[in-house]
């Protein structure tokens, strides 16, 4: 099946699920990335659960964030 | 790594800082990567949802629009940047700690004084200064 990551079209078998996507693209420090999947954002507790299907778009989000002190 | 800022999106970045004040404000950086420099084509600026002078975040939702006006405009995501409205243009130990992207450039402007933007390279905790050209 095709799917889009990172804006790019991808090609995985069937059944794939969230995550085993992430391990695939070597997804760095992935305990901070926010998933996108389409237009909802995942739990990470339901990466397991999510088989992806055909056409779906899928963004890892690094976490930003800091401050001053 | 040199990042290479046009004045018209630094003044974009410093208008959003200066209007963002006594709070943090941060946004995101995309353009081109040609060899070891990184032209900045466009600065993204976010709000920050911890509306706090000393601390910031970037809100996904946000986040993934501006990711995705990015993709349609041809851009490659560069980096972030924030603002440090009293202390100086270096990353604290909590920008250190919380900066997880090792392809990013992170940003900082200090408006204690006059304004002063540095960037940087921040992977396992090591920090690098980058060169910043504003032309």
């Amino acid at each position: 099946m095709k799917i889009i990551v990172g804006g790019k079209f991808k090609d995985y078998p069937e059944g794939l699920r969230l995550s085993a996507l992430i391990k695939q693209e070597n997804v760095e420090t992935p305990e901070y990335v926010t998933v996108a999947l389409n237009d909802d954002f995942a739990e990470a507790r339901t990466f397991d659960e999510i088989v992806l299907k055909e056409g779906d778009n899928v963004e890892f989000l690094y976490f930003m964030g800091g401050g001053g002190e | 790594m040199i990042v290479r800022l046009p004045a018209a999106e630094y003044d974009k970045l410093l208008a959003h800082a200066e209007r963002g004040l006594p709070n943090e404000v941060c946004g995101l950086i995309a353009g081109d990567v040609r060899g070891d420099i990184k032209v900045v084509r466009r600065v993204y600026p976010l709000s920050n949802p911890d509306a706090s002078p000393v601390h910031f975040s970037v809100d996904p939702q946000e986040q993934l629009a501006a990711v995705r006006d990015m993709r349609k405009n041809g851009f490659t995501p560069l980096g972030n940047f924030h603002s440090h409205p009293n202390t100086p243009a270096r990353p604290s130990p909590e920008d250190i700690r919380l900066a997880y992207d090792p392809q990013a450039s992170y940003l900082i402007l200090s408006l204690a004084g006059q304004p002063a933007l540095k960037a940087f390279h921040i992977e396992r905790s090591r920090v690098t200064e980058e060169s910043l050209e504003i032309v």
